[in-house]
C-alpha cells in the first residue's frame, strides 16, 4: 500500500494542485469522506464546500469547492471544480454580499423557468458554503 | 513612365504596410504562446471529465434512464450546427477554411431531407454564411475572443444548446471548428455534441496506452448513483467540449494570422525591391538624358 494519496484539483482554465498527501477530506453529497491510500475506487459528486488537506495529523491546507466531481482510485484521488480557492484567500465581506445577491435572487419570483431556478438555488447554495468557510477561518 | 516622386511615395507606403503586417505578425506570435498555454493548461480537467463519463457509461451499460443528452431523442431530423470562426479577419484562409466546410455539410444534409440551424460563434462565420443561409441562421454570439477564452461564456453557450435541446429544437448537435494542429496549420473538425458519442472502452484505451491498467483496476462505486452523476455530468461536459473547441479556435485563428501576416511581409520585401530597382532605374535614365541634352546643346553652339 502506498504511503501517499496522490492528490489532484482541477479546474477548467488549468491545474490548480497536483501533489502527494497523507489524507485529504472531501465534501461529498452524501456526507465527507475521507480518503487514505488504497482507498476503494469511487466516483462521487461533490457538494460545496471545503476539501481539507491533511499532513501530520492535521489539516494543513483546506481549499473551497463550489461543487464537482471526485474520481478516487487506491493511488489517487482527483477533484474536478468549476470553482476553487484557498479558504485563506475568501473575503467574508464578498462572500455575505454575494450570498444576499444570490438570496434576493431566489426570492423574486419573476419570469424565470426551472432550469434558471435550479441554478439560482445552486448558485445560493454555493454561496452560502463559502460565506460559512469564510466564517470557520 | 511614372516620374521619380510616385515611385518614391509608393516605395515610402509599401514599407510602412510592411512595418505594421511585422508588427501584426510579432503581436499574432506572442498570442498564439499564450492561447497554446491555456489550452495546454485545460487538457487535465477535459481528459479526466472525459475518462469519468467512460466509466459511467460503461457502468451503466445500455440501463434505462440514461438523460437523452446522452441517448438522444430517436431522431436526427432537426440538426443544429454550430459554427465557430474568428471575429477578426486578416488570418489568410482561416475561416474561408470553416465557412467552406460548413457549407457543403449543410447542403449535404440538406439532401438528406433534414432540417438545418446554424449557430455562429465569431462575427466571420456569419459573415460567409449569411448570403447562402441568412433565414437559417439563429443567432451569432460575438466577443467570445476578445483578449482570452474564458470557461463562463463557453459555459453560457452550453447552457444555451442545453436549453433548446430541452425544448425540442433540435435533434442532433455538431460542432464544426478549425483544431489547432500546429503554428501553421488547422485542421478542419466536425464534432457531434449532443447526444453525447462516448468512446468505447478498447478504442479509448488504444488511444491512451498507458491508462490501460489503471482503467482496468478501477471498478468504481458511485455516489449518490449512477443516474444523478451522469445528468450532473453531462451539462458539464458540454461545457468543457464547447471551452476546448473555443480555445482550439483561438490558437488556430493566431497561428494562421501568423502565417498571413509572415508571408504578407516577405511580399512587400519582394515588392520594395522591385521598385527600387525601378526606381533606382529610372533616375539613372533621367540623369543620362540631361547629360545628352546639355552635350548636344554644347555641340550646337
Amino acid at each position: 500500500m502506498a504511503e501517499w494519496v496522490e492528490f489532484e484539483l482541477v479546474s477548467p482554465a488549468r491545474l490548480l494542485v497536483s501533489e502527494p498527501v497523507e489524507m485529504v477530506v472531501v465534501p461529498g453529497v452524501e456526507g465527507d469522506f475521507g480518503v487514505l491510500p488504497g482507498h476503494a475506487p469511487v466516483i462521487a459528486q461533490v457538494r460545496p464546500g471545503v476539501i481539507d488537506i491533511h499532513g501530520d495529523g492535521k489539516v494543513i491546507r483546506r481549499i473551497f469547492v463550489a461543487g464537482g466531481f471526485a474520481e478516487v482510485t487506491p493511488e489517487r484521488c482527483t477533484v474536478l471544480a468549476e470553482e476553487a480557492r484557498p479558504v485563506e484567500d475568501i473575503d467574508g465581506a464578498q462572500a455575505g454580499e454575494r450570498l444576499a445577491a444570490a438570496r434576493t435572487a431566489v426570492d423574486n419570483p419573476e419570469d424565470i423557468d426551472a432550469p434558471a431556478r435550479r441554478a439560482r438555488v445552486r448558485e445560493l447554495r454555493v454561496a452560502e458554503a463559502l460565506l460559512a468557510a469564510a466564517q470557520e477561518e | 513612365m511614372p516620374n521619380l516622386k510616385d515611385l518614391r511615395l509608393r516605395i515610402t507606403s509599401v514599407k510602412s504596410t510592411q512595418k505594421i503586417t511585422a508588427a501584426m505578425k510579432m503581436v499574432a506570435a506572442s498570442k498564439l504562446r499564450r492561447a497554446q498555454e491555456q489550452a495546454e493548461a485545460a487538457r487535465p480537467y477535459a481528459e479526466h471529465m472525459e475518462r469519468m463519463l467512460g466509466s459511467l457509461v460503461a457502468s451503466m451499460g445500455d440501463a434505462a434512464g440514461a438523460p437523452p443528452l446522452l441517448t438522444g431523442t430517436n431522431g436526427d431530423h432537426n440538426q443544429l450546427l454550430v459554427v465557430v470562426t474568428s471575429d477578426r479577419g486578416l488570418c489568410g484562409g482561416f475561416n474561408a477554411q470553416v465557412v467552406r466546410g460548413a457549407r457543403a455539410r449543410i447542403n449535404r444534409l440538406r439532401l438528406d431531407g433534414k432540417e438545418v440551424k446554424i449557430l455562429c460563434l465569431g462575427r466571420k462565420g456569419r459573415d460567409g454564411l449569411k448570403r447562402d443561409f441568412a433565414g437559417i441562421i439563429v443567432d451569432t454570439v460575438e466577443g467570445l475572443t476578445r483578449r482570452q477564452v474564458y470557461f463562463e461564456d463557453a459555459n453560457d453557450i452550453a447552457e444555451r444548446l442545453a436549453k433548446m435541446f430541452a425544448d425540442g429544437d433540435f435533434d442532433v448537435c455538431t460542432l464544426i471548428y478549425n483544431r489547432f494542429k500546429s503554428a501553421i496549420s488547422q485542421e478542419f473538425t466536425v464534432q457531434q455534441l449532443i447526444p453525447f458519442p462516448v468512446m468505447k472502452t478498447e478504442e479509448w484505451d488504444n488511444e491512451v496506452g498507458q491508462k490501460r491498467e489503471n482503467r482496468l483496476a478501477a471498478i468504481y462505486e458511485f455516489e449518490p448513483d449512477e443516474e444523478t452523476i451522469l445528468a450532473d455530468l453531462l451539462p458539464r461536459n458540454l461545457g468543457v467540449q464547447m471551452y476546448r473547441a473555443m480555445l482550439e479556435s483561438y490558437a488556430g485563428e493566431h497561428g494562421a494570422r501568423m502565417a498571413a501576416m509572415d508571408s504578407a511581409t516577405r511580399n512587400a520585401g519582394e515588392v520594395i525591391d522591385r521598385l527600387e530597382l525601378h526606381y533606382n532605374r529610372t533616375r539613372q535614365a533621367a540623369i543620362t538624358t540631361e547629360m545628352i541634352e546639355i552635350v548636344s546643346g554644347a555641340e550646337a553652339i
